[in-house]
């Protein structure tokens, strides 16, 4: 498994086809020798890809429960839109059960560390600094992120640096179970039961940090049926009970589009939601245009998590159900209130510890001079070409393969509109035989 | 295209939004006032030279036009936000060097020159 990213390709089922290069948000795709290539240093993980392909040959290489074996104490971190892929009868606190059903020693509420970063957030909003850029944009996306790092560097500073909900999460959760349970860090496997892929390599390759907290990251996909079986079981024996129930609405409401923005008790904020929307925001953002936003909350995923690559649930009945589990945590155990106090004391600081920096991928060269010469010639070979952004040639567009061709990795030849006027010519040229050859070309 | 030809070069992001806002700033301006005009960028190892050009009306005091606030935008140009009397001085605090050639009648040519 790679570390740097969770997409991968199924060279078997991949028919070379334009679907993936014409939809990926940083141009990270190429079509080479029939077969799709990924960019790594490119690739931002949103999972794009893996909605586009027709013929699946697009995955996400994410955790297997197998994993579990390699741990004396599993805890599975629910994401918050786990719960939306279970209709009724199902409840969250049956989700939750499930997930002990499946294997899982735990389970803690990814919701919970989420209330936990909207508080820091609140706060965050409230200062008067004047050196805290505005509007701030949410990292709670790790696709949103990676995106800015390469393509909108100049946004980093408005990014806050916070740890995610998960990692929140992850590090409580930790530190509980080891208070608890006397053991060592080591025997203690935290499983981030995720939307998408972005999470497993926000694990493996973290943002603003070296190590994560959480050991791995689980597709909802992957245990969609698993939990399903559990849940048939549990309205059977209704071995259902309240005290797994951690979050409360307003660290549910995360697994919406909108759901993060609304906790923070301001109208001045921005939602958006779907990476090519992402790109639309940001840019505006760049040209000073949204002066009278505070907070930016930024989903790659169209509908937000619960319309992540590996849920399984449509994303119009995962927002119906989103409303049930909201209105339903409006009876919380007694508990409650308490426990999030003591999680909220008990947090301190969630600020990253390393800075975020800028993803040089798509600079032509580290030296200047040698880039404008790329960037001149890019413009010229653009110039030659039909300008169709057909991608047949590979390239998601006309642009892409002059930039390909001045770095060396394809040829005027891959274009085959050229191609075909220069047949056209030959034609002209070489008279009657061209005709027979273009017209019949095996006689 | 300018913002994404400078990315593409490594330009650093500071610079890149200092050059965005001069240039639609004085975009604006052509937009508002002359009805439309040309916008030319060279770029050099160690600087960017935006030039904008157009055959509007011309700045009768241009003293008076780089004060903050001042402005002759048209009610209609107010009402969709524009013409707040920032443009010349926002492209002034962005630029390195900036130069108005400006004939009444004739039209007006924004230099700016911003320095990485």
């Amino acid at each position: 498994m790679s570390k740097l990213h969770a997409v991968r390709l199924n060279r078997d089922l991949c028919m070379g086809c334009t679907n993936c290069i014409k939809r990926c948000p940083t141009e990270a795709i190429r079509v080479r020798d029939g077969k799709a290539v990924i960019f790594e240093e490119r690739c931002i993980d949103c999972g794009e890809c893996i909605r586009a392909c027709p013929h699946h040959a697009k995955s996400a290489d994410m955790d297997p429960m197998s994993r579990l074996g390699e741990y004396k104490r599993t805890v599975a971190l629910a994401a918050p839109s786990l719960y939306t892929q279970f209709g009724p009868p199902a409840t969250r606190e049956m989700v939750l059960a499930a997930l002990q059903g499946i294997g899982f020693d735990e389970v803690y509420e990814v919701a919970l560390g989420a209330e936990i970063v909207s508080r820091k957030t609140e706060e965050l909003l409230k200062t008067t600094d004047g050196n805290v850029p505005r509007p701030l944009i949410s990292s709670a996306c790790p696709a949103v992120v990676r995106l800015i790092q390469m393509k909108y560097p100049g946004l980093i500073p408005n990014l806050i640096s916070f740890d995610s909900p998960m990692e929140v999460t992850a590090r409580l959760a930790r530190e509980e179970i080891i208070a608890r349970t006397g053991l060592a860090n080591h025997e203690i496997g935290l499983f981030f039961i995720s939307p998408c892929p972005a999470k497993r390599t926000a694990i493996y390759n973290p943002i603003g940090r070296t190590n994560s907290d959480v050991d791995g990251a689980i597709a909802i996909s992957d245990v969609y049926s698993l939990i399903l079986e559990q849940l048939e079981k549990s309205v059977h024996t209704k071995l259902i009970g309240k005290g797994n129930l951690q979050a409360g609405e307003c660290g549910l409401r995360w697994s919406a589009a909108g759901g993060e923005a609304r906790a923070l008790n301001t109208e001045r904020y921005l939602a958006v939601d779907g990476i090519h929307n992402v790109i639309a925001i940001l840019e505006e953002i760049e040209n000073e245009r949204l002066k009278d936003i505070d907070f930016i909350e930024a989903n790659s995923c169209i509908g937000g998590c619960l319309g992540g690559p590996l849920t399984v649930a449509n994303r119009f009945s995962g927002k119906a159900r989103h409303r049930t589990y909201i209105k339903a945590a409006e009876h919380m155990p007694e508990n409650y209130p308490a426990r999030r106090a003591a999680w909220e004391s008990a947090v301190g600081d969630i600020s990253l510890p390393d800075r975020l920096e800028a993803n040089p991928a798509l600079q032509l060269d580290d030296d200047i001079t040698q880039a404008l010469l790329k960037y001149e010639q890019m413009k010229e070979i653009a110039e030659r070409l039909p300008g169709l952004d057909c991608g047949a040639c590979g390239a998601p567009n006309c642009e892409a393969l002059a930039e390909d061709i001045v770095r060396g990795e394809a040829s005027e030849d891959a274009c085959i509109v050229l191609l075909k006027e220069r047949l056209a010519q030959e034609k002209t040229t070489y008279g009657e035989k061209g005709t027979d050859y273009a017209e019949n070309p095996d006689g | 295209m300018t913002k994404k030809a400078l990315a593409r070069l490594g330009v650093p992001p500071q610079i890149i939004k200092r050059a965005a806002i001069a240039m639609y700033e004085a975009e604006i301006n052509v937009v508002i006032h002359a009805n439309g005009g040309t916008a030319e960028t060279e770029i050099f190892p160690d600087h960017i030279r935006i030039c904008v050009l157009d055959n509007g009306p011309g700045i009768p005091d241009v003293e008076l036009a780089m004060q903050e606030g001042w402005s002759t935008a048209s009610d209609t140009a107010r009402e969709m936000g524009f013409g707040a009397g920032m443009g010349l001085p926002n492209i002034k605090r962005n630029a390195d060097e900036m130069s108005i050639d400006t004939r009444i009648g004739e039209g007006t040519k924004i230099t700016i020159i911003i320095r990485f």
